[in-house]
Parts: C-alpha cells; sequence; structure tokens
C-alpha cells in the first residue's frame, strides 16, 4: 500500500557523490530537497579507490569547490595524505590529489547532508518514477512512500542493476554488500529511455599486518601541501599516512595466462563495455603483453583500519587465482584478503539524450548525474551532481541553466562530450580532453567560477568579497610588474649572472625578467625592493599570468575562435527534418542532440561541415 | 569588424592580365598605401578606374603599372569597400603584390570567402539562398569524393605520415600529463626537438612543392637574353617548331616582346623573347632594351645565349652582369660553326652558371638545355620521388602555419619551457595540419564548404 508522503522540489536518488553534490546544491538553492540512499551507511561512499583528484580530477575539485560544491571541503577535512603531482611539467597539469580516509570521508559527507536545511536524508530504494505528460510528477519508495516532486535527479552509480562477477561466480550486488536497485531500469525502459550496460572493476583490499613494506618503496605525502578548498588556509601535516609502491613480475603474469579461462570478461560472462584507461589485471597482461611489470600503488583506506587498497590490481579472476597471483608480489608473499576483487555490470544511460543542462531532453525535470551517465571517477560524477543540482533548481525557480562552456572549466569540457559525442565506455576525464588547458588551471578555477558560484548563491558573500580582493591584488601586482623598469646595475647583474641569466645592458621590465626560463617571481624578490606583501597564493598567480603570458594569450585567442561559433545559437524549436540539404545522417544526429550552437553541431560525430554550412545558412535566411 | 581580405582572382598561369582582388574596410587603406595613381587625384569613387603603379612602400621599387578599380561598399560584389588590381599578369608580379598586400594589413582570403561575404551581407536573396544550398550539396558530394580520391592520395598520405609525427610527440606528451604516478618512460626535450626538427623539414619541404608545383603548372617564366645574332630568335624557333612543343598561343600580351607559351614533355616554359642587349643611341631601341632588362628581373629563368663564334664583347659583359645572380642557363650557340672559344667560356665560368653548347640552326642540344632546366629547378625531385604538389594555396597556407608553429615548439623546447607548455604550439600545428584533412571542424573549415563553390566573377 503506498501513501502521500508529501510535497517537495527535488528528490536525488541516490548519495554518492554525485547525489551528495546534487542534494546539497539544491537544499543550498532554497529548494526542498529529499536524498535517497539504499544504505545510509554507503552515503558519500568511496567503493573502489581511496583516493580524490589527480591529474584533471584535482582540477574539477576545485571548480567544484569555486561554484560552492562540498568535495573539496570534505577531502580537506578528511584526508591522510596530500600531494601536488606534476610541478615539473608545466602549471596547466599541477595536479592535487589525495589519499582519504574512507570512513571519515563518508562520515563528515553524511553529517554534512543531516546538517543541511532543507535538506532530507532518506533510506529508500526508489522503484517508481511518475511521468505525466512528459513532466515529473513524483517518486515511490520501496515502502510505499509517494513523494510529489518537481524534479528528481537520478544519480545511480553503479547500483543500478549491479551485478558483481568473481570467477564464475555472479550476483546482484552494488559494491560493499550494499544491494543493487533493480526496479527503476525497467521504469527508465518504459519512460523510453535507452539504458546501456557499462563494466568497471576494482582490486583487492589487503590487511596491513599481512604485507611487507620493506621490499617495497614507501611514497610521502608533500611535507608543504595546498589544500583543494581555497576556503581552507594549511600548509602543513604532521601525520599524513604513506603509500607504497611495488611491481608484478612475470610469476604473477603466468598465474593470469594460465587461468584466463576462468575469468568471466574473456568466458563472454561480461557484457558490459569495460573502460581502457583502468584495465584489469589480465586486460594488462594481455594487452600489453611484453611488459614485464606493471606498477602496483597499495594505498591506505583510512586512519582507523589496517585495510589497505592494492592499485593496479583489479581483477575479476576467481578469488582462488587471485590470492595465488597477489602473493607473487614482492611484500606480498604472505598477503590476507579482506575483501576480493570484482568486476561489477551496472546500467547506464546514453547520455545524448540529455541536454547540456544534464536535463533529459525530452522529459521534464528528469536529470541524470554521474556514473549513470556513463562516466567513471568520483570527480566526475560529484561535478555533475553539482551541476544537475543547480540546474534543478535553476529550472524550479524559472531561470536559465548554468552551462559551462569548454573553454570555461573541466567540468564544461565534461559535460559537452558526453552529451554532445556520447560515450561507448565509462568516460574518465583528462587534461588532454580540454582544448584550452593553459586557461583551466586548478590554481585560477577562483577567476573563472567564483562569479557564477556567487550568483547562484553557492559562494557566500564573505568568500566572494575574498576572492573580489584577491583578484584585484593579483590585477595591481601584475601591472606593477608590467610597469617597472629594472636598470642595469651591478647589483641587478650579479644577482641575473648568479641565477645564469644574461645580464642587461638597458632597462628591462621587471615583467619580461620574470618570463625567463631560469628566473621566477619568488627569485625577483631579491630585486624587487618596493614589492609590496602579497598572499602567497596571489604570488603564484602573478608568477604564472606573467611568465606563460605569451601562451595564455595564444589560447586566448583561439578561444575567442571557439566562442564565434558557439555564439552562434540554435533555437531549440528547429526542426532539422525541415531544413532541405542536410545530410540524412545528418538530420538524425542533429535531431538527437539537438545542439545549442553551430559549434556544438559542428562536434557531434557525422555532421560534416558541409552541414554546418548549410545550417549556417539555413540560420542566415531565418533572420531576413 | 570583418577583417580585410585579398586574394589572386584570376586562375593561375593561363592569362594575360592578373587580377587581385580586396575586400573589406581597409580596402582602401591599403590601397593607398601601395598604389601610387599618375592622376595624383586622391578622391575615391565607387566605379571609377584609377591608372598607376604599384610600388613596394618600403623601397619604393616598382612592381607593375596597373588599372585599379574602386568599388565603394555597399555597392560592391561582397557590399564590403573593394579593390580591383588589374596587373601585367604573370606569377610572380602577382605575387609580389599579394605579398605587398598581405604585408599592409590584409588577410589571405579563403576559397570562395568573396563570394561567401556577398551572401552573407545580404547581397544574395533568399531564393539564391536556396540554390547556393543545392549548390553546396552537389559541390560537397562531388568534394566527397575528390576528398576520397586525396585521402587515398600522395597529400594526404604525406600530410598523415607528418601528422602522425606530430600525434607520437603529444601522445607522449599527453600521457605522462595524466598519468604522473605511472612510470611510463617521459619524453625527453631531446627526443621532442629531434622530432619536432624532422617534422618542421618535412613540411618545409611540403610548402617548397608547392612553388615548385606552380612553376609546372603555370610555367616558368623565362627570358631568353642575347646580344643581337647571337642567335635568340632561331633558339626560340627552335624550340618552338619541335615535334613536342604544345604551343599555345597567348594574347594580350603589351609589351614589345614576344611571348610564347610552350609544354615539353610536363615541363612548361612561357618564354619571352626580348629586344637584344646593345648599348645603342637610338631612342627607340633603348627603350626595348630597358625592357628587356626589366623583364629579365622578373623572369623565373633566363636563358643567355652567346656565341662561339664572336668574340667576348662588352655586350656579353653586360648579360653576365644581369644573370649574375638570377636562375640562368648559359647557353653557347653556333657549336656548328665554332666548337670552343676559350676566351668567352673562361669568362663566363665565373659566374658557375650551367652551360650548355648547342646549335639552334641545327636544332641540336635541346635536350641538354631541357635537362638543365628541370636541373635549375630541382624538378628532378617532384618528378623522380614522386613528391606532393600542394596546389592549393590554403593547403600552402595551413603547412605554412603548422611549420611556424613547430617551429616555435622547437623554440620553447630548446628555451626548457615546461614540456605541456611547448605542447601548445604542437597541438596548433595539428589543429593547422587537421584543417587539411579535414579532421577536425573549426570555423575555417566550415568556411572551406563556402570556398568550393566559385561562383560568378
Amino acid at each position: 500500500m503506498s501513501y502521500n508522503a508529501g510535497d517537495y522540489d527535488v528528490a536525488v536518488i541516490g548519495a554518492g557523490h554525485a547525489g551528495c553534490e546534487a542534494g546539497l546544491a539544491c537544499a543550498r538553492m532554497n529548494m526542498k530537497t529529499l536524498v535517497f540512499s539504499i544504505s545510509l551507511e554507503a552515503v558519500a561512499n568511496m567503493p573502489c579507490n581511496p583516493h580524490i583528484g589527480g591529474s584533471s580530477k584535482g582540477h574539477i575539485v576545485r571548480e567544484i569547490d569555486c561554484l560552492g560544491g562540498e568535495m573539496g571541503k570534505n577531502i580537506d577535512k578528511t584526508f591522510t595524505q596530500l600531494k601536488m603531482l606534476n610541478t615539473s611539467k608545466g602549471p596547466a597539469v599541477y595536479s592535487l590529489r589525495a589519499q582519504a580516509d574512507r570512513k571519515q570521508y563518508q562520515a563528515e559527507m553524511k553529517h554534512t547532508l543531516e546538517k543541511q536545511e532543507n535538506l532530507f536524508l532518506k533510506q529508500a530504494e526508489i522503484v517508481n518514477i511518475t511521468v505525466e505528460n512528459n513532466k515529473v510528477k513524483s517518486i515511490e519508495t520501496n515502502i510505499g512512500a509517494v513523494y510529489n516532486v518537481k524534479a528528481v535527479i537520478l544519480a545511480t552509480g553503479t547500483y543500478l542493476g549491479g551485478m558483481i562477477h568473481i570467477g564464475d561466480v555472479a550476483y546482484s550486488s552494488g559494491p560493499d554488500g550494499v544491494s543493487a536497485a533493480n526496479k527503476l531500469t525497467e521504469i527508465l525502459k518504459n519512460l523510453g529511455i535507452k539504458v546501456n550496460r557499462f563494466k568497471t572493476g576494482t582490486p583487492a583490499r589487503v590487511n596491513k599486518r599481512s604485507l611487507d613494506f620493506d621490499k617495497m618503496q614507501i611514497q610521502n605525502g608533500d611535507e608543504e601541501i595546498t589544500p583543494f578548498s581555497l576556503e581552507n588556509a594549511f600548509s602543513k601535516c604532521e601525520d599524513q599516512l604513506p603509500c607504497y609502491l611495488t611491481y608484478t613480475n612475470e610469476k604473477t603474469h603466468q598465474i593470469i595466462r594460465d587461468n584466463l579461462d576462468k575469468s568471466p570478461l574473456y568466458s563472454g560472462k561480461i557484457h558490459g563495455t569495460g573502460p581502457r584507461y583502468c584495465p584489469s589485471i589480465e586486460d594488462k597482461v594481455v594487452r600489453f603483453a611484453d611488459k614485464e611489470r606493471h606498477q602496483l600503488f597499495i594505498e591506505p583506506i583510512g586512519r582507523n583500519t589496517d585495510e589497505m587498497y592494492v592499485q593496479g590490481m583489479s581483477s575479476s579472476l576467481p578469488e582462488e587465482v587471485q590470492i595465488a597471483m597477489y602473493r607473487t608480489i614482492p611484500g606480498m608473499e604472505h598477503v590476507e584478503f579482506t575483501r576480493p576483487a570484482y568486476a561489477i555490470e551496472y546500467d547506464c544511460i546514453d547520455p545524448q539524450e540529455l541536454k547540456l543542462s544534464l536535463e533529459h531532453k525530452t522529459i521534464d525535470g528528469l536529470f541524470f548525474a554521474g556514473q549513470i551517465n556513463g562516466t567513471s571517477g568520483y570527480e566526475e560524477a560529484a561535478s555533475q551532481g553539482l551541476m544537475a543540482g543547480i540546474n534543478a533548481s535553476l529550472k524550479i525557480k524559472n531561470k536559465e541553466p548554468i552551462i559551462l562552456d569548454r573553454s570555461q572549466a573541466y567540468i564544461g569540457v565534461l559535460i559537452d562530450d558526453i552529451v554532445t559525442k556520447g560515450t561507448n565506455e565509462p568516460y574518465r576525464m583528462m587534461t588532454s580532453r580540454a582544448e584550452y588547458r593553459l586557461l583551466l588551471r586548478q590554481d585560477n578555477a577562483d577567476l573563472r567560477l567564483t562569479d557564477i558560484g556567487h550568483e547562484i548563491g553557492l559562494i557566500s558573500d564573505e568568500r566572494y568579497e575574498k576572492f573580489v580582493e584577491k583578484r584585484k591584488n593579483i590585477f595591481k601586482e601584475i601591472n606593477r610588474l608590467k610597469n617597472k623598469i629594472v636598470k642595469p646595475d651591478e647589483k641587478i647583474n650579479d644577482f641575473l649572472e648568479k641565477n645564469n641569466s644574461s645580464t642587461i645592458t638597458t632597462g628591462v621590465k621587471m615583467s619580461d625578467l620574470l618570463k625567463r626560463t631560469e628566473l621566477d617571481y619568488f627569485k625577483l624578490a631579491e630585486i624587487d625592493e618596493d614589492r609590496p606583501k602579497i598572499e602567497k597564493d596571489v604570488a603564484e598567480e602573478v608568477n604564472i599570468e606573467v611568465k606563460y603570458e605569451g601562451y595564455i594569450k595564444l589560447e586566448q585567442e583561439q578561444v575567442e575562435k571557439f566562442k564565434k561559433l558557439e555564439d552562434k545559437k540554435i533555437s531549440d524549436n528547429i526542426n532539422f527534418d525541415d531544413i532541405k540539404g542536410l545530410r540524412l545522417e545528418a538530420r538524425q544526429k542533429l535531431n538527437k542532440i539537438k545542439p545549442l550552437s553551430i559549434g556544438q553541431a559542428s562536434r557531434i560525430s557525422g555532421v560534416s561541415p558541409a552541414d554546418i554550412s548549410v545550417l549556417l545558412i539555413y540560420l542566415e535566411t531565418l533572420k531576413k | 569588424m570583418e577583417n580585410t581580405i585579398v586574394a589572386i582572382s584570376t586562375a593561375a598561369g593561363n592569362g594575360g592580365i592578373g587580377i587581385i582582388r580586396l575586400s573589406g574596410n581597409k580596402s582602401f587603406e591599403i590601397i593607398n598605401k601601395i598604389f601610387i595613381p599618375k592622376n595624383k587625384n586622391n578622391k575615391i569613387k565607387g566605379y571609377s578606374l584609377k591608372y598607376g603603379n604599384i610600388i613596394n612602400p618600403e623601397n619604393n621599387e616598382i612592381i607593375d603599372e596597373v588599372l585599379v578599380s574602386y568599388f565603394v561598399g555597399p555597392n560592391s560584389y561582397t557590399r564590403e569597400d573593394m579593390c580591383e588590381i588589374n596587373t601585367h599578369g604573370g606569377m610572380i608580379v602577382e605575387r609580389k603584390i599579394l605579398y605587398l598586400c598581405l604585408n599592409n594589413g590584409a588577410e589571405l582570403a579563403e576559397p570562395g570567402e568573396f563570394t561567401k561575404r556577398a551572401f552573407l551581407n545580404g547581397r544574395i536573396d533568399l531564393a539564391q539562398a536556396e540554390s547556393i544550398i543545392n549548390l553546396i550539396n552537389s559541390k560537397s558530394d562531388k568534394e566527397a569524393k575528390e576528398s576520397i580520391k586525396e585521402l587515398e592520395g600522395d597529400l594526404s598520405k604525406k600530410i598523415n605520415e607528418i601528422e602522425q609525427k606530430i600525434i607520437d610527440v603529444m601522445v607522449n606528451i599527453e600521457v605522462i600529463v595524466d598519468y604522473p604516478e605511472y612510470d611510463v618512460e617521459e619524453i625527453t626535450n631531446k627526443d621532442a626537438l629531434n622530432k619536432m626538427n624532422e617534422v618542421s623539414k618535412m613540411l618545409d619541404n611540403l610548402e617548397k612543392s608547392f612553388d615548385k608545383g606552380k612553376l609546372i603548372r603555370d610555367g616558368i617564366k623565362t627570358v631568353i637574353l642575347g646580344k643581337p645574332n647571337a642567335g635568340k630568335s632561331s633558339l626560340l624557333n627552335a624550340i618552338l617548331n619541335e615535334d613536342r612543343a604544345i604551343v599555345s598561343d597567348i594574347k594580350g600580351t603589351t609589351r614589345d616582346s614576344i611571348e610564347e607559351f610552350i609544354n615539353i614533355d610536363g615541363l612548361s616554359l612561357k618564354i619571352i623573347d626580348t629586344a637584344g642587349i646593345r648599348d645603342t643611341n637610338n631612342e627607340i631601341e633603348k627603350i626595348g632594351v630597358e625592357k628587356s632588362k626589366k623583364l629579365a628581373n622578373e623572369s623565373d629563368l633566363i636563358i643567355a645565349i652567346f656565341d662561339l663564334s664572336r668574340n667576348f664583347e662588352d655586350e656579353d659583359k653586360e648579360i653576365m652582369d644581369i644573370i649574375k645572380n638570377k636562375n640562368a642557363i648559359i647557353v653557347l650557340n653556333k657549336v656548328d660553326i665554332k666548337q670552343n672559344n676559350k676566351l668567352l667560356e673562361n669568362e663566363l665560368n665565373k659566374l658557375c652558371k650551367p652551360t650548355i653548347k648547342i646549335s639552334a640552326m641545327d636544332k641540336s642540344g635541346l635536350d641538354k638545355l631541357y635537362d638543365k632546366i628541370i636541373e635549375v629547378f630541382s624538378l628532378n625531385e617532384l618528378y623522380n620521388d614522386n613528391e606532393i604538389l600542394i596546389t592549393n594555396e590554403r593547403h600552402k597556407n595551413q603547412i605554412k602555419k603548422a611549420k611556424e608553429n613547430i617551429n616555435q615548439a622547437i623554440i620553447s623546447i630548446k628555451d626548457n619551457m615546461p614540456i605541456d607548455i611547448s605542447s601548445i604550439h604542437i597541438k596548433q600545428a595539428l589543429e593547422d595540419l587537421g584543417e587539411i584533412t579535414g579532421k577536425n571542424v573549426s570555423e575555417d573549415i566550415i568556411n572551406e564548404i563556402f570556398s568550393k563553390f566559385c561562383l560568378g566573377k
């Protein structure tokens, strides 16, 4: 028997990284918001790797933070190790990465949700979504509670139709013993939504007590650390936990080869599409047969547990084989499993059915975020959750959605990619997906996004004022450097010589000295007498902006070109079938994706340049 | 504001006159910098014509005497301010004027861009738009077929090869950036530098092949120089009368010289026979001689003919001066009368130019002449190595841009910039090439389709 459980604005289905951000964004934008999870013990769970950030993903966390999301703040509260990666490679790709205390991360996030005004966290499985006149009306839980809602955000992760594979053992389940959501897939299909099946996997968790770290290389965090959230300021952490590095070897590979027939991946039992970029160890051994060893990282799962995560050893082989192969690894000869590696299949949708706002193209008020959209990764999920939450709220407020473009944020790249091009494997963000990555740095996320975060009400006035001050100081200091002429004298030239930099004979702008490869803002302090006292983050920003000015300008020019096409809007009531001269394939694709601009249309595969000019001409004739 | 564009509007090679067309709000500003009208009245009127000289404003060198027509927007084809420079034609003059325009603020027009502007500025009405769409479609079908052919063709093979080399480097950079914790072998600056140098060289060769290709298609503008009675006309006649020569008759020359366009075994020569170089007091002849010198200066190749049977004279010396810094072949004529002429040959050897002996009378030794021409222009490489000919100015421009970006990348690698900073230029070079192969879509590529219909004018 069902009952009417009341009226709400938004229901978020799933409380993983996408669901938490979605729920918090909605509630903070004054929406009366429900957040459901099959088990409240699984809120913000990290069922795979216990870390957040890394190349491009660290950028996303910063972006989430500058738009007023929670992930950065939560990991700052609960990290066990912090590291800035890629520092030798150039400012565009500096990436922050943190090991998380998984349980603490969950507890903090859950508590944040619980404390949030307007947010109602509930344990239940959603078994029905009612849509009337192509508009979301209500949802129903497995125990009959019917909530009337204006919008639903689906963030089901790997729980939707979840099926775990370990050797020839397969059973219906979500990660970590939480049951799968088995009813919603049918509901989606009945709504006319196409459902795909993807696969991912995770390695074993092992007991630290059974490992011999003397045979592995220790990997510590940075001494000077940078927080993810720009609201936080700390630079030291005494008790970071180390990770360890070890390798597979020929014996490991032999065991895998001998037992390949027992892998459900190779026996054909798994139908889902797995990601190329995080293959199981079986995959690695088969596909990179000539590689003698593969790296493994042993990562702590938390401070109050001895469970460790073995990155690089995900597998769906039978447990017995897994144990044998893990025990060939230096330092793991006596390893004890706490949880075996497994592969998991799950249901997801084709993100091409969505608008760039993450709302379904034909079902009003139905939003999707995270793995259900075919992506992978906590950060990717969280960013979509945030955007879906923002846009569901804006929709209810009758406002235009926030759509970040490819020159604004990695989040914009991600959503544009999946909506415009779709994905046939779990989609992971990479810096190489971004065309303008020198503009999309992790250090300038605030300059890119705080205005938006503040405008929608997710960034507090207090933080915004601080930001405006910072921005002002950056520009002021850059201007000072550009106007300051350094005159050639003994002191200056001594300094230059000392730094292996060519000496000067005429006056040179301080900013031009800064551009020299061997110098930077911090070194120049020695000869920059009237330098004002500025914050470290301002100094770093000034350093990058001046040092790479030429390259930044180059990318900005490219962005201008790109924007020209993005600014040629296509109204959403165009029926592409009406346009004579479009090829059939282009017509079908355009009708399916319904691009918002010529730029977006040009990125759809199957739409040729000829189709684009036909479109341009058609738009031109509409104007006349 | 749209930029001002310029292009050579007449088909390459086969016209007695050439037209260079400018469109955009800076058209008149640019023309004022490079054109000195004979009538100093500077007022610009629409639908008017002025006579004068195109000059290089940097050194006041006169490039050609021309007619310039003025169109004041919106009363023009594109509805923008436009100028058309009518030149005497010839690849070198047309190019020189084109580059003058480029150097003075114009940008190279995409093919068809004039027509596109005409459309976007409302020059073409709605009904015409429909027909343009049809045209694009028929064109793009054809284009598709052509591009399939081209895709299998040498050009795209070559470009793919270059792209692949660049991608190899990019992939190496991307992987260390995206997977910093993994022990993939890092691409060193040295590796990247070597590969980029290689790519730069390949692009450079490709770019050069364009100019060579153009020479082959448009003809090598060849001037025959020699003192009177050295055998200029005999040589010309010998060449023209060859069975293999296809002689076309080109009208429209306004000069006192005979201009013939011939094609021998795929080698095109646009031959200009000149008045003999001779010190003269005769005023009329003086003009002819001056013209000869000027023509020689503008030519791609000079065939300098000397008379073995006569002594070394001042006129020979004068010819030597003219050809000193030019592409030239020395032809020693009248070998039927006298085999050797030590004094003359010794003098000519100082020039270090390819030298052959012929008898224009007997038509002997012509083969040697053709061989030398092929040699001088390194056309052998083109024929033998099956080297790619880029035929399209836009392709050439893209290749040039790509080369410049690769060279920029080389500079920043040498400067020890972080590798992903250097990669910005590398990636840009890829995009430049992608606009030839159509692998990515940007506005420029979109414009390309517009470009395919060379409608009207």
